[in-house]
């Protein structure tokens, strides 16, 4: 970004200098809001996937198509040890864990002791993490399973082997999320602009 | 050194070609070995080997599981150990060992005895051909790429 806004305005006269400059600053035309945004995922990170699966092959294979499709990979053997990393254990609180980035929530079915679809229910119960998407796999194709899952708020339910396809699908369409959202706040950002330029514009600085 | 190359390279290429006819890779193996790049070129060794050893520990589960000794065969827990063989087999393309896992699956739930020990006897044996198989790709990859050359892209179909 070749830009800074501040959204904060001095009541205080004596920033009134301030304010000129940031008129200047804010004028329409300077602001460069390119169509170009490819810079959106080499200047935030990579889209954060938390993969979660108790096998050891599936683990590795995952991580490897999640790699190879450009997204960055945190691992763990069990639902208990995803909700320890997203801080939703009871231990800590969610204390600190706003700052945790992850895109995706990718999660075995089958799991001993708390399955994927009890994690993904702890999920939506979080205020924090219930808008990231959560992707379902499982080697049965069990058409209650996928319902539950799919009511209970999956984004996806995936059949194993996951395919490099299906991987891409998602990162694709997580990106255009991204994208998405970051245009609205892009344009957000020009409405307001404009709207403090024309004010100041009026004001006669 | 380059007649000993191509004979190395079609000697790979025959052998992986008899381990898709003879039913001991399927597409699965193909994907991973589409994962495999300059930069992780060890991949499909690294995840054989941890499938190998799942196969070790996960027969070593089963086994134990169907010992009368003990007392009565819990199904369940043979059957538990059986669902992680097929889901590890699936996943990379070892097709016939995953065979008998859905035939030793069904054994489990009809808890019939006789038909899961003989299972798991063709499990174990099965797993440690396919080692023994892919041991001899992986020396022959070794051996080309030792020799100067390059592995070649199979085609299967």
């Amino acid at each position: 970004m070749q830009y800074q806004i501040s959204s904060t305005f001095s009541s205080n006269p004596q920033s009134l200098f301030s304010l000129v400059d940031m008129a200047e600053v804010l004028r329409p035309e300077m602001l460069d809001i390119s169509n170009d945004t490819s810079s959106l995922a080499s200047s935030q990170e990579l889209l954060h996937v938390l993969a979660v699966d108790d096998s050891m092959v599936d683990r590795k294979f995952i991580e490897r198509l999640l790699r190879v499709s450009s997204c960055k990979v945190t691992v763990v053997d069990s639902a208990t040890r995803a909700l320890q990393y997203l801080g939703l254990d009871g231990e800590n609180g969610s204390v600190g864990f706003e700052d945790l980035k992850i895109n995706l929530i990718m999660t075995d079915y089958s799991m001993p002791g708390m399955t994927g679809y009890e994690l993904l229910k702890k999920i939506k119960e979080s205020s924090i993490f219930r808008e990231i998407p959560v992707v379902i796999m499982s080697s049965e194709n069990i058409l209650p399973r996928i319902d539950r899952c799919l009511e209970e708020g999956a984004e996806d339910f995936l059949l194993k082997p996951v395919k490099l396809a299906d991987v891409k699908r998602l990162r694709d369409s997580l990106m255009k999320a991204e994208e998405r959202a970051f245009k609205n706040l892009m344009h957000k950002r020009e409405l307001e602009a404009n709207d403090i330029y024309s004010q100041l514009k009026r004001a006669k600085i | 050194m380059d007649a000993l190359i191509s004979q190395l390279q079609r000697q790979f290429r025959d052998h992986t070609i008899s381990l898709y006819q003879q039913g001991f890779l399927d597409d699965q193996f193909t994907e991973l070995k589409k994962l495999q790049d300059d930069g992780s070129p060890d991949f499909v060794a690294e995840v054989l080997s941890l499938f190998f050893e799942d196969c070790v520990k996960l027969i070593s589960n089963m086994a134990r599981a169907l010992d009368q000794t003990t007392g009565a065969v819990d199904f369940s827990t043979v059957g538990a150990s059986v669902h992680q063989l097929k889901g590890s087999s699936s996943s990379v393309g070892a097709k016939r060992v995953k065979a008998l896992c859905v035939s030793f699956k069904d054994f489990c739930e009809a808890q019939n005895f006789e038909g899961c020990v003989r299972c798991l006897q063709q499990v174990d044996i099965e797993y440690k051909t396919l080692k023994s198989k892919l041991q001899d790709l992986f020396n022959l990859e070794k051996q080309i790429i030792q020799a100067g050359g390059i592995v070649p892209q199979v085609d299967i179909n």
